[in-house]
C-alpha cells in the first residue's frame, strides 16, 4: 500500500506546483503592471519612488475613453434588456421547430470573429456619415455581439421556473397578458436579467475587436485608448491606464463571483441545463465567449 | 403545443424586435460581406475569386500559420488546464478559493491587455528579460514574436479551459477509479483509461472553443506587433493599409467559416455533453 501511495503523493505535489506556477504567470504580470503604473521611472525600478502623476496624466488624457465606454456599456446592457428578455422568454416557452432555428440564428454572431462582423457591418452602413461617426455605430455592433448572452442567461431562468403553470393559473383567474408578463415573468426572471447584465456590461466595456474596426476619432472607447497608449506612450502610462480598466471593471467582476455567474453568464445556464438535461436545447459549443481575446 | 395563454401572434411580436436587429445588423451586413468577397476584380466567378485568395502565397502562409499556432496554443491549454483542473476539483486546501478567484480574474480582460501583460512578461522591460540577464547575461525578449503570440493566447485560454475542467471533473465518479485503483492500475492507468474518458466531451468542447478563440484573437497581435502574421491581422492590413475590401472580405469569411466549422464538428461530436459543461 505504501509503496503505492508514494509516487501518487509525489504527482499530487507536482500538480500543485503546475497550479501555483499557473497562478503566478496570470498574477504576477498584473501585479508589475500595476506597479509601473505608480512607479516614477520603471526603467530604474520601485526604487525610484511611487507617484500617482501617471494615473493622473491619464485622467486627463483619456476620460473620455471611460465615460465613452460606460455609455456605450449602458445603452448596449439597456437595449439587449428590452429586446433580448422577451425573445429569451419566446424561445423557452416554444418547442416548435422554428423557435430553435432562431435561438441558432442568434448565437451565429458570437462565434464569428469581431473582425468579420464589423467589416460586414461596415460595408453596409459605412457611408451613412451620421451614424458612422456616432457612439451608435459602436453600440449597435456590441448589441448584436452581446445579445446572446442575455438570452441564453434568461431562457435558463425561465425554463426551470415552470412559467406556463403559473401563467395558466394567473390566467385562469382573469389576468390579460400583459399583466402576466410583468406581474409574473419579469419578476421570476430577474436572476437571469441580473447575470445577463453583468455578461454583457463586462463584455461591451472591454471590446475590441469590433470596436476597433467600428471607432471613429472622437469614438474611442477604453480598450481603443488603451491599444493606443500601449503602441504610443510610455510604458508607466500604459500601466497606469490598464490600472484604470482593472478599477472600472472590478467591481463587476466581484458582482458575478459573489452572484456565482462567470464572464459568459454560463454558470446560471449550467445549474439549470442539468435539471432539464432531457430538453437539450440550448447551443453548448457556443454557450461560452469567443469574443474576449 | 396550442398554449391557450400564449397565442402565436403574441410570440410573434416579442421576439421580433430581436429578430429584426439581428437581421439589420448582421445578417444583413454578412450578406453584403458575402457579396463584396465575391465581387471579382477581373475573376469569373466567386469560386475563382476565392481560389485566387487561397493560392496566394502570403495569405495561404497566414492562414496556415494561424491554424498552426491555434492548434499548438490548445494542445498546451488542454494538457496544462487538466493538470491543475484535476487537481483543484478533487483536492481542498485553505487558499483553493483564492486561487481559483484568481486563475479565473483574467477572463473579463480584452486581447489587448493580454498584449500588455506579455510585455509586462517578455518585452524589453519584462521580467523575463531581467531574470535571464542576471542569471546568463543574456536578455530574452520574445514578446514580440512567435513566442510572445503563444504566451498571450495561452493568458487568455487556461482561465477558460480550467473553468470546464473543473465543472466537468467535480462531476466525475470517483469509485470507478478506487475500483480501477484496488485492481492494481498505476495512476497512468487510471488517467488515460478511467479520467481522460470521462472528460473526453468536456476537453473537446473546451478544446474547440479555445481554438476558435485563438484563431479569432487581433487585439493580442495588435498590440505585440508581431512579425508573424497571423490571419486577424493579414485581414485589418488589407483592410486599411490596402483598402483592399474584397480581399478583406473573403479572408475574413474564410476565417469565420474555420471557427464556425471547428465549433459545430465539437458539438456533432460530443452531442449534448456540450451543452451540459460548457
Amino acid at each position: 500500500m505504501s509503496a503505492r501511495t508514494a509516487p501518487r503523493r509525489f504527482l499530487t505535489a507536482l500538480q500543485f506546483a503546475l497550479t501555483l506556477a499557473l497562478v503566478a504567470f496570470l498574477v504576477v504580470p498584473v501585479v508589475m503592471s500595476v506597479l509601473a503604473g505608480i512607479t516614477v521611472n520603471y526603467f530604474r525600478g520601485v526604487a525610484s519612488g511611487l507617484t500617482l502623476r501617471w494615473l493622473t496624466e491619464v485622467w486627463s488624457m483619456y476620460q473620455g475613453s471611460v465615460w465613452l465606454s460606460l455609455e456605450i456599456a449602458l445603452a448596449t446592457v439597456c437595449i439587449t434588456a428590452v429586446i433580448g428578455v422577451p425573445a429569451a422568454y419566446v424561445l423557452a416557452r416554444s418547442r416548435s421547430r422554428a423557435a430553435r432555428v432562431v435561438e441558432e440564428l442568434l448565437v451565429l454572431p458570437v462565434a464569428l470573429p469581431g473582425l468579420a462582423s464589423a467589416l460586414a457591418l461596415l460595408s453596409v452602413y459605412g457611408g451613412f456619415g451620421a451614424f458612422r461617426s456616432s457612439m451608435w455605430f459602436i453600440v449597435v455592433g456590441h448589441v448584436v455581439f452581446t445579445l446572446p448572452f442575455m438570452v441564453r442567461s434568461v431562457a435558463a431562468v425561465c425554463a426551470s421556473s415552470d412559467l406556463g403553470t403559473l401563467e395558466e393559473g394567473a390566467a385562469s383567474l382573469g389576468a390579460t397578458f400583459t399583466q402576466r408578463f410583468f406581474t409574473i415573468v419579469l419578476l421570476n426572471v430577474r436572476p437571469g436579467i441580473v447575470a445577463g447584465a453583468l455578461a454583457v456590461l463586462t463584455l461591451s466595456i472591454g471590446e475590441f475587436n469590433l470596436t476597433w474596426m467600428l471607432h471613429t476619432p472622437d469614438t474611442k472607447t477604453l480598450p481603443v485608448g488603451l491599444a493606443d497608449a500601449y503602441a504610443s506612450m510610455r510604458l508607466e502610462i500604459g500601466s497606469a491606464y490598464t490600472i484604470l480598466f482593472l478599477l472600472m471593471t472590478l467591481p463587476f467582476l466581484v458582482a458575478m463571483q459573489w452572484l456565482g455567474v462567470d464572464p459568459a453568464g454560463a454558470r446560471i445556464a449550467r445549474r439549470v441545463k442539468t435539471r432539464k438535461a432531457a430538453q437539450n436545447e440550448t447551443p453548448g459549443v457556443t454557450s461560452t465567449s469567443v469574443e474576449p481575446a | 403545443m396550442h398554449d391557450l395563454t400564449f397565442p402565436l401572434r403574441t410570440r410573434i411580436a416579442l421576439i421580433a424586435p430581436a429578430l429584426a436587429v439581428f437581421v439589420a445588423f448582421w445578417l444583413l451586413p454578412l450578406v453584403a460581406l458575402l457579396q463584396a468577397s465575391a465581387a471579382p476584380d477581373g475573376h469569373a466567378s466567386a469560386f475563382a475569386a476565392y481560389g485566387a485568395v487561397l493560392t496566394n502565397q502570403r495569405y495561404l502562409h497566414s492562414l496556415v500559420s494561424t491554424i498552426v499556432l491555434s492548434l499548438a496554443v490548445t494542445v498546451a491549454t488542454l494538457a496544462l488546464s487538466t493538470v491543475s483542473g484535476l487537481f483543484l476539483a478533487r483536492h481542498s486546501f485553505p487558499a483553493k478559493r483564492l486561487m481559483v478567484a484568481l486563475l479565473t480574474f483574467p477572463l473579463a480582460f480584452p486581447g489587448v491587455v493580454v498584449g500588455f501583460m506579455v510585455i509586462m512578461l517578455a518585452g524589453r522591460q519584462g521580467l523575463i528579460g531581467a531574470i535571464s540577464a542576471r542569471l546568463t547575461g543574456d536578455k530574452w525578449v520574445f514578446a514580440y514574436s512567435v513566442g510572445g503570440l503563444f504566451v498571450g493566447y495561452l493568458y487568455f485560454s487556461i482561465p477558460r479551459v480550467i473553468v470546464t475542467v473543473m465543472a466537468a471533473a467535480t462531476k466525475l465518479d470517483a469509485s470507478l477509479e478506487e475500483a480501477a485503483r484496488s485492481l492494481g492500475a498505476s495512476p497512468w492507468r487510471v488517467f488515460a483509461d478511467v479520467v481522460l474518458p470521462a472528460l473526453r466531451p468536456a476537453l473537446i468542447a473546451a478544446g474547440a472553443i479555445c481554438f476558435a478563440t485563438a484563431m479569432g484573437a487581433f487585439g493580442t497581435a495588435f498590440t505585440l506587433a508581431t512579425d508573424l502574421e497571423v490571419l486577424p491581422m493579414t485581414i485589418y492590413t488589407e483592410f486599411t493599409l490596402n483598402a483592399n475590401l474584397a480581399t478583406a472580405a473573403s479572408l475574413s469569411l474564410i476565417l469565420g467559416f474555420v471557427t464556425w466549422a471547428v465549433l459545430a464538428l465539437a458539438r456533432s461530436m460530443t452531442g449534448a455533453a456540450v451543452a451540459a459543461t460548457a
